[in-house]
């Protein structure tokens, strides 16, 4: 590949301008990135490109590993400014063209030699640019592997409502995976705050089949190991339904349709009572000047 | 008679969920009740899962069927694993192989109107449903 790496540096100023060229006319996106910023980002490429080029045509090489590097770097910025994928793998392809160009005048009399460069950096930018669309999609796996850790520990909060009584609204699918930190939490959290009760909610969760029937028992059944009373809340009228005729005994639980209806039970429980204090007063009225 | 019908396939725990949407989107699509779509939503589950587990994978075919004025959805779970070799016994509320409740397939069966299994050791299970409106 040593020719093209002398192509590539004899005609750098014209393939540079003849690659931004190419990408203003096809794929540029002038909203997501300045020209000042995309020229250098070509420019140092197109450098390291050139010079990899001098020792080997394979990108899988040593020599190609900081232009691998580089593409990397610009991959995650892109994915970061609102690139797809695709546009960021147009960004090396278009230097296709230019480099071309720049060759076919370079080895115009000998034609053989010209078919086999441009094969050879042909294929080498085509190898370049799929490399990219592979961490850009390395990137955005690792946004959602974060996202769903989050969310696994977003969605299991356990509020204390009262002295002595806990809540624990669940939402969403409850797989194993849930369960267990859901178990965790809730367990731990009896502990930490010396609850006699807790209640579990179901109301956002959309699907109550065997196997989250059997991951609910397993909860109680190890809350009150722990010596606290469970109460199990929220539960609609298909859901109660649909469990009915699946067959599932829960006659052992002690089941509310409302978590207001568990949290009045619980206060009960625990030998307390809210009372009207005063004659309800208009609470949208001003407070009175005294 | 068939009016339309989708395959999704069944490979990971995320399908069995996407399947369940799935099957709630062709009951509210048919008017389905509430009671109604979160019964066949909840077979949907309990069959997906099955197909998962015990099957190894496989796939939901899903169907709107015609019967004279009746509409409804069918739905087909198919797998190529080592099949059920008692069918009667699978389907006695209480027995499993696999530490659940063992209740998934009768259950399944009490939530639809027509149920359907056929198995062969070996060569795998396929299962079909029908929810009428």
């Amino acid at each position: 590949m040593s020719s093209v790496h002398e192509v590539l540096q004899k005609n750098e100023g014209a393939i540079l301008s003849g690659w931004l060229a190419e990408m203003a006319a096809s794929t540029r996106r002038s909203d997501l990135m300045g020209d000042t910023e995309l020229r250098q980002q070509a420019a140092e490429l197109l450098r390291l490109f050139a010079h990899a080029a001098r020792n080997s045509s394979d990108t899988t090489s040593e020599a190609f590993s900081a232009t691998r590097e580089y593409l990397r770097e610009i991959a995650k910025s892109r994915l970061d400014q609102g690139f797809t994928p695709s546009e960021t793998a147009m960004f090396i392809l278009s230097l296709k063209q230019p480099v071309f160009n720049s060759m076919r005048d370079e080895l115009e009399s000998d034609p053989t030699q010209l078919v086999a460069e441009i094969w050879t950096v042909g294929n080498a930018l085509d190898k370049l640019a799929i490399q990219t669309v592979d961490s850009a999609v390395e990137f955005r796996d690792q946004v959602i592997v974060r996202q769903q850790q989050e969310m696994l520990e977003l969605s299991t909060p356990v509020v204390k409502l009262w002295d002595g009584v806990l809540a624990l609204p669940l939402i969403g699918t409850l797989d194993s995976a849930r369960t267990q930190v859901v178990m965790e939490s809730l367990l731990s959290a009896i502990v930490e705050t010396n609850s006699q009760i807790a209640i579990i909610d179901i109301t956002g969760v959309p699907t109550v089949d065997t196997l989250v029937a059997q991951h609910l028992i397993k909860t109680i059944t190890a809350a009150r190991l722990m010596g606290a009373e469970c109460y199990l809340s929220g539960i609609r009228p298909a859901i109660a339904q649909t469990i009915v005729h699946l067959g599932i005994d829960l006659a052992d639980i002690q089941t509310k349709a409302k978590l207001a209806d568990a949290f009045g039970l619980a206060l009960s429980r625990l030998g307390k009572s809210i009372v009207t204090a005063k004659p309800a007063t208009n609470i949208t009225s001003k407070p009175k000047d005294a | 008679m068939v009016l339309k019908s989708d395959v999704h396939p069944i490979k990971s725990a995320d399908d069995v969920v996407r399947v369940r949407q799935v099957a709630r989107q062709w009951a509210a699509e048919l008017k389905f009740s509430l009671v109604d779509q979160t019964k066949l939503v909840t077979a949907t589950s309990e069959l997906a899962r099955n197909t998962l587990e015990h099957g190894k994978g496989g796939t939901m075919r899903v169907e709107q069927v015609e019967n004279g004025p009746r509409r409804g959805v069918r739905l087909t779970f198919e797998d190529n694993g080592p099949g059920i070799p008692n069918i009667e016994r699978a389907l006695q509320d209480g027995y499993t192989t696999g530490g659940g409740l063992g209740l998934g397939l009768s259950g399944s069966k009490r939530l639809v109107n027509e149920f359907e299994i056929k198995s062969e050791a070996g060569r795998g299970t396929t299962v079909t449903i029908i929810r009428w409106k």
